[in-house]
């Protein structure tokens, strides 16, 4: 039998969120949602790494600007990167001094963190979380790729990571509140791997994990596609979004036009530069913390299904042979505006 | 290694159906056109020190290789190099600059660990393969080209 779908009763919700980006992610559609974008990759700092740390620092600083408190007031702090032993997030966390879990689902991160949260804020043992993920697409070529100015040609399938932090605060609804969505439900992948090989088509080898958690969440709680107003995977871009969604085609779910969409795709839109689109942990968290939850809050979009993937390879795997393990994780989200407080529901 | 699976195999089809494809004959052509521009510019860089210098055709090689690995140097520290590279792709990283760029970028890339374990130990991460698969190959070619003189088959 199929692991079940964590259904949240005690109302969970995204009360703030805090999206600060890099140089490049001026360039995104979505720019003016973000909280605000640093000048250079460098920010200041002596390596991409402590640059990614300060992005952290950041956005989880906005974020306590935005809600008014203070860091003694979070009750755990549940972010991940992809840096080795996630240093980036310890080292925030060692800044901040709160109590941290480390999670790394690679580029689906943001969705374990926020699928994690909700379960701690429902089950009574957590306050206030502040949740995310972020990266540094310099820090993470180092690391898994080549050198920055390596002169090595990418093939169109490769994506781009994002250079960023998108962090939220989940906390349980009360009236006194105004949250910008519900957590309503969340599925835990599976890791799926389909036997892809090539770390520059990174899409093609997450989407099986992408179809398998969204017709997992689908069948498991007896819904259809036409009960979302939008279902939005992470960083599958162009390439692996339309495998997703073929996959999904032959398990008999379709989409209407733009029911489907992917954060690869959307971040940057149509660039050369950027190849296949975008990816990285950053990704998912900065759009869906900041685009999303304005839609969600303003009611624009009901109720949204965010799908997280990640791959789950690191460069001494991929050197060894080994394919790319990948997962994705389901996070289910309603707008307040279609929430109405019944009597005796106040907790 | 294992054997593909079926389920394996049904989707390897699947990605090859929506797999966007290197479009090769303006990639070869790219590089042909960059490639064959920097070995102009390395030409003329050893006609300079044939025509102003004491060196010969034979020996003004060693001169040529330092000064185009120095401009790639320069390229490359601009940031220049690495957007060359992915326009050009083989055209940028065959000649000799590409070699001198992969050296350069990874000193770069590992400064922030410092001047020994960082950009000692890693600047020939990338050349080193290069390099050590390079001598190699000239040894066993020397050494067939010996054993041909030496029996003869050859002068």
């Amino acid at each position: 039998m199929d692991t079940k779908t964590w259904i949240f009763k005690n109302r969970p919700a995204i009360m703030c969120s805090g999206v600060v980006g890099g140089p490049f992610e001026k360039k995104s559609p979505y720019t003016s949602e973000f909280d605000y974008c640093m000048d250079s990759l460098w920010m200041e700092q002596e390596s991409f790494e402590k640059a990614n740390r300060l992005l952290i620092e950041e956005a989880i600083e906005v974020l306590m600007k935005k809600s008014e408190i203070e860091p003694s007031e979070i009750d755990a702090l549940l972010m991940g990167d992809l840096i080795n032993q996630l240093t980036p997030t310890s080292l925030a966390a060692r800044t901040l001094s709160v109590p941290y879990l480390g999670l790394f689902s690679a580029c689906a991160t943001s969705m374990e963190g926020l699928a994690l949260s909700a379960v701690l804020v429902d089950g009574g043992y957590s306050g206030k979380i502040v949740t995310g993920a972020s990266s540094h697409n310099a820090a993470v070529e180092k690391q898994f790729r080549y050198p920055t100015e390596y002169g090595g040609q990418k093939p169109p399938t490769a994506q781009w990571t994002v250079t960023g932090a998108g962090v939220a605060l989940v906390e349980k609804y009360t009236t006194q509140s105004s949250p910008f969505a519900f957590i309503e439900k969340a599925t835990i992948g599976k890791v799926v791997d389909e036997g892809i090989k090539d770390p520059f088509n990174m899409g093609a080898a997450m989407a099986p994990a992408a179809a398998d958690v969204i017709h997992r969440h689908l069948t498991q709680t007896n819904q259809t596609p036409d009960d979302f107003d939008l279902i939005v995977t992470g960083d599958l871009a162009w390439i692996g979004h339309s495998i997703a969604e073929d996959l999904l085609k032959e398990k008999g779910w379709t989409f209407k036009e733009g029911q489907f969409l992917d954060c690869g795709k959307l971040f940057y839109v149509e660039n050369p530069g950027i190849q296949a689109g975008a990816s990285g942990p950053a990704c998912s968290a900065m759009l869906l913390y900041s685009h999303f939850l304005n839609e969600l809050q303003k009611g624009s979009i009901k109720k949204m299904l965010a799908v997280a993937t990640g791959a789950l390879l690191s460069p001494l795997t991929f050197q060894q042979g080994e394919s790319i393990p990948c997962i994705a994780h389901a996070v289910e989200l309603s707008s307040p505006s279609t929430y109405t407080l019944t009597k005796g529901e106040e907790i | 290694m294992a054997k593909q699976t079926a389920s394996e195999k049904s989707y390897q089809s699947l990605v090859e159906a929506h797999d966007r494809k290197r479009p090769v004959l303006i990639n070869c052509i790219k590089a042909f056109l960059v490639g064959g521009f920097i070995c102009i510019v390395g030409q003329a860089v050893t006609v300079f020190f044939i025509t102003f210098f004491s060196f010969t055709e034979q020996t003004a090689g060693n001169p040529s290789v330092a000064t185009m690995i120095f401009f790639a140097m320069f390229l490359t520290g601009f940031g220049v190099y690495d957007r060359l590279g992915q326009f050009a792709g083989a055209g940028s990283a065959v000649p000799v600059t590409g070699f001198g760029n992969a050296v350069i970028s990874a000193a770069i890339e590992h400064k922030t660990e410092g001047f020994v374990l960082g950009v000692g130990g890693n600047m020939f991460k990338l050349a080193g393969s290069v390099i050590i698969f390079g001598v190699f190959a000239a040894f066993l070619l020397a050494t067939i080209k010996t054993l041909l003189i030496y029996f003869g088959v050859v002068n």
